[in-house]
């Protein structure tokens, strides 16, 4: 079997690079893409350590990772929706121009 | 002549008039107080405060006078004194006092007799002044001030009214101050008499330190008294003086000061710039009369050596002086007075020439010869004063003799008095006081074992006297009238002293003849009878030839020279034409004031800008300095202020301002960024975790 | 490790990586697609197969897509002229170089802690059903109501536009 440090080596290079993704891309979705990926990395650590505890079956972990995508879910589609009525308002996706809180 | 010295009985208990005695001198000056709160409109409230005042004065020494008669016709040698401690300086008390004795209770009646006819001539003579008030004010501080000198038993109580004499006197000739002559006058009187009062204070102080008493009589304890006097007798100072003999000389040396003798004479002719009754009170009859007051007061002292060594009275060192410097000054003085050409200046030189006379009396014959000139002078010597004052007043302000003549037609009265005055002052025989006075004074120099020279010069005073008389006599009342306007005579408020004074300059005569020694046995606390056959003693016919011979060859040389002609004001003098070069001597006062000038006046002017360069200069340069510093320190202060604190604070805060400004920057409200910054937060806190987790 | 393992990581992170750096925001949102896979099957090879098939349900079936929608709704298959990454977008990639190395440091410093080995669970779906309705309900129901205030604020969000864009 696969030690558990390898799975928390690919969440942490998957959240490395969602990170990434979300500071360094221009387009708003692209952020919010990368926030996904972020998300899904925390999700593989929670199954991950669920896994290898010594009582999985308090399914605590599971249940988790299982609200976590709810949410997740449920944060993607407001998100999205956002992004579509800024782009509506600015007529661009460019966060780098979206500055109104200068200051 | 005189009886034989009988042994009277002393009686030093203070009878209630002796108690009494201090209101003399402390109701004129309570009025002078007074007055001097007055305004200046009320004039006759001022003059009737202090006509009033030394009248009840005058009454008061009358009394005292009665009482102390009484006491010698009883044969009691009174001499009381009311002693007390002003104040304690450590264990020492400082003591006054007063003493009623003879001595005491002529001069007080003198001097208030005299002081309140003057006191009424001047409501006159004054009528037209403004300051009436003023004078009146300063007139009855100084009677009160010069009664205080009369009365004192402390010889600091003499010395403050003494300094309170001459500070009145100081105040009455400068009394027209705006006239600079007047004020010159004054510092000058002030200041002559200082000097001779240094002299004075140190012959107090040493007096003090080898007695430790204040005081003269202090029932046996006092300075005067042969305890005291033996002490000072034995103890020997410098030049071969004893310690008496040598304060003798320093209290004689303020005498001299006060009267006018000859090196300090210089103030009294100029003090003739004061109101003509300034002139007959003070510098006639009562003030410079302080000085000859205080050589007999201290007579004991000075006397003591001769009397202790059984030799004639007046051959003491301290005496001796008195005579040589009495003397010189009577010539001295007399030849001055034939040059001048002011009435009063005459007056002023035949004044300081009679007070010669005074001391050297006090020097060659004793306390009682001395005084009975003093007083008999005073009498005429006032009444002469006043006339000049009337004529000066009735000739329209003219002092110049000159400029009258022929006043005895005008005046009738002032010349008549003046005239008595005048034979009085000349010693005309038998009728005049002055005569006995003189005659007095003469006969103790003729018999005075050191020297006749002190007698040959007062004869040939004598004759000057008479000389220089006449031809002012001569010169304003004889003669045509030279001056402007109409003479007029005087009222009566001022002749009617006249007349008094000229009764008394009569009649006093008769208390000193030889017949009835009456002054002389007063004054020396013995008996006296009349003896009329003391008139016919061939040493007495021997002085009366000689005065007829005086006053024959004094008035015959003036009325020859000066007499019945009525030279015009512009010609120059007869006396002038004949011997010109002396009378320019003379007219200039022998350069006595010339002489003062160049040396004294002249080193003490070299002093004061010494003074002053040092003061302006040094102390001054100093000054500036430490200002130039302080000033110089105070712009440095300002330039680090203002640069250094100012600048950095400002400059603090304005970094702050633009550091603020970057950091604003920050906020760019970006949300990318703001997501980096979280980022980086998290690496930095779990950096520092880790860290700080290391074992 | 197992050759099956660094075949599934590949694909996720590679997945990953793609859906960073492409330009092109719908190949970008496939490769999304494909990183949803790979931890999906991560998820499997960890016998979490309700996670892991509510993972493709979820993710791939309605996120992936959602986001495609985006896409074409803002017209973001064009490619911007000034490029797509940020202009300071090395200090993005060092934080989140930081990041990762803060994090891969920790995992290797515990690394011999974790065990190695571990029984499989023996979990049914059963199991997790009942969990859900015992020990869990109340997650349940809070994410029962939050999804419903999803739903609501994002038709609330777009309708708003809508009826703005109508006047």
């Amino acid at each position: 079997m696969t030690p558990l440090a390898a799975y928390l080596i690919v969440a942490a290079l998957v959240f490395a690079i969602g990170l990434a993704g979300a500071l360094t891309r221009r387009n708003a979705i692209m952020v919010l893409i990368g926030i996904e990926l972020m998300l899904n990395a925390a999700n593989l650590n929670l199954i991950a350590f669920w896994r290898y505890s010594p009582h999985p079956e308090l399914l605590s972990g599971m249940m988790f990772a299982i609200f976590s995508i709810a949410v997740a879910a449920a944060e993607a589609a407001v998100g999205l929706g956002l992004v579509i009525s800024i782009y509506r308002h600015a007529k661009t996706t460019d966060v780098e121009q979206m500055n109104r809180m200068k200051g | 002549m005189m009886q034989e010295a009988v042994a009277f009985t002393p009686q030093l208990d203070a009878s209630s008039i002796a108690r009494w005695l201090w209101l003399i001198p402390a109701l004129p000056m309570v009025a002078a107080g007074i007055i001097s709160v007055l305004k200046q409109p009320r004039r006759r409230l001022a003059s009737s405060l202090a006509i009033g005042s030394l009248g009840i004065s005058l009454l008061i020494a009358i009394t005292a006078f009665t009482h102390v008669l009484s006491g010698w016709s009883h044969g009691y040698a009174v001499r009381e004194v009311v002693n007390f401690s002003w104040l304690q300086v450590g264990r020492q008390p400082v003591e006054l006092g007063w003493v009623l004795d003879p001595l005491s209770a002529v001069m007080l009646v003198m001097v208030t007799f005299v002081g309140l006819l003057i006191f009424i001539y001047s409501t006159g003579y004054m009528e037209h002044d403004e300051n009436y008030t003023r004078f009146f004010c300063f007139l009855a501080l100084f009677a009160g001030a010069m009664l205080g000198v009369v009365i004192s038993n402390s010889i600091l109580l003499l010395f403050m009214c003494w300094e309170l004499v001459g500070l009145t006197s100081y105040l009455l000739i400068g009394f027209w101050y705006h006239k600079p002559s007047a004020a010159a006058a004054a510092r000058k009187a002030f200041i002559t008499t200082r000097v001779g009062d240094i002299f004075f204070l140190l012959g107090i102080v040493w007096l003090f330190a080898q007695t430790g008493t204040l005081l003269f009589y202090d029932h046996g304890a006092g300075s005067m008294e042969p305890l005291a006097l033996g002490g000072l007798l034995v103890h020997h100072s410098h030049w071969g003086l004893s310690a008496a003999g040598a304060i003798g000389l320093l209290i004689f040396a303020g005498a001299a000061g006060k009267s006018g003798q000859l090196p300090l004479h210089v103030w009294l002719p100029d003090a003739m710039e004061g109101p003509t009754p300034v002139s007959a009170l003070i510098h006639a009859a009562t003030m410079v009369a302080a000085g000859v007051y205080l050589v007999a007061r201290v007579y004991p002292l000075m006397s003591v050596g001769a009397v202790a060594h059984g030799e004639a009275p007046g051959t003491t060192t301290a005496l001796m002086v008195v005579t040589w410097v009495g003397a010189s000054t009577a010539v001295f003085a007399a030849l001055i007075a034939v040059a001048q050409n002011d009435i009063k200046r005459i007056l002023a030189y035949s004044t300081v020439s009679q007070l010669g006379y005074m001391m050297a009396g006090l020097g060659v014959g004793g306390v009682a010869v001395g005084m009975f000139h003093l007083i008999t002078h005073a009498f005429f010597k006032a009444l002469l004063f006043m006339g000049a004052g009337s004529v000066i007043h009735g000739a329209h302000e003219e002092q110049d003799i000159r400029h009258m003549g022929g006043l005895r037609k005008y005046m009738p009265i002032t010349f008549l008095t003046y005239a008595v005055g005048m034979l009085a002052l000349c010693g005309v025989p038998i009728f005049f006081s002055g005569f006995w006075s003189k005659d007095a004074i003469l006969e103790s120099a003729h018999a005075w074992p050191l020297s006749h020279a002190p007698y040959y010069m007062l004869v040939f005073g004598a004759i000057l006297t008479a000389f220089y008389m006449t031809r002012q006599v001569s010169y304003v009342f004889l003669g045509e009238y030279r001056g402007r306007g109409h003479a007029h005579e005087s009222p009566r408020v001022m002749t009617t002293p006249l007349a008094i004074l000229a009764v008394f300059a009569v009649a006093l005569g008769i208390i000193g003849t030889p017949a009835w020694p009456w002054f002389r046995a007063f004054l020396e606390n013995q008996a006296a009878s009349v003896e009329m056959h003391a008139f016919a003693e061939p040493a007495w016919l021997m002085l009366l030839l000689t005065s007829f011979v005086i006053v024959i060859i004094g008035i015959g040389l003036g009325w020859w020279i000066y007499g019945n002609k009525s030279p015009r004001a512009q010609e120059p003098d007869a006396l002038q034409k004949a011997i010109p070069p002396v009378w320019t001597v003379l007219a200039n006062r022998l350069y006595i004031d010339e002489l003062y000038g160049a040396t004294v006046i002249a080193f003490y002017y070299w002093w004061a800008k010494v003074a002053d360069w040092i003061d302006r200069d040094i102390w001054g340069d100093m000054v500036s300095t430490v200002i130039w510093l302080t000033n110089h320190w105070a712009r440095l202060n300002k330039f680090l202020d203002a640069t250094m604190v100012d600048g950095a604070f400002d400059k603090g805060c304005e970094e702050i301002y633009n550091g603020g400004g970057v950091l604003a920057r920050i906020q760019n409200g970006r949300g990318q960024i703001y997501l980096r910054l979280l980022a980086l937060a998290v690496v930095i806190l779990a950096a520092i975790l880790i860290w700080s987790g290391r074992p | 490790m197992g050759i099956v393992f660094y075949l599934i990581s590949a694909f996720a992170v590679g997945g990953a990586l793609a859906a960073v750096l492409l330009k092109n925001l719908v190949h970008a949102a496939l490769a999304l697609t494909i990183a949803f896979f790979g931890l999906a099957l991560l998820f499997l090879r960890l016998d979490a197969q309700f996670a892991g098939f509510a993972q493709i349900l979820v993710y791939v079936g309605a996120v992936a897509i959602l986001v495609v929608f985006a896409i074409l709704l803002t017209k973001g298959s064009e490619v911007p002229k000034d490029g797509v990454f940020s202009k300071s977008w090395l200090a993005g990639l060092a934080i989140s170089a930081g990041v990762f190395a803060v994090l891969a440091w920790a995992v290797l410093q515990a690394a011999p802690a974790l065990p190695n080995e571990a029984a499989a669970p023996a979990i049914t779906v059963n199991d997790i059903g009942n969990a859900l309705m015992s020990r869990y309900v109340l997650p349940l129901e809070i994410v029962a109501v939050l999804l419903t205030a999803a739903l609501l604020g994002a038709v609330i969000v777009a309708m708003h536009e809508k009826e703005r864009a109508k006047q």
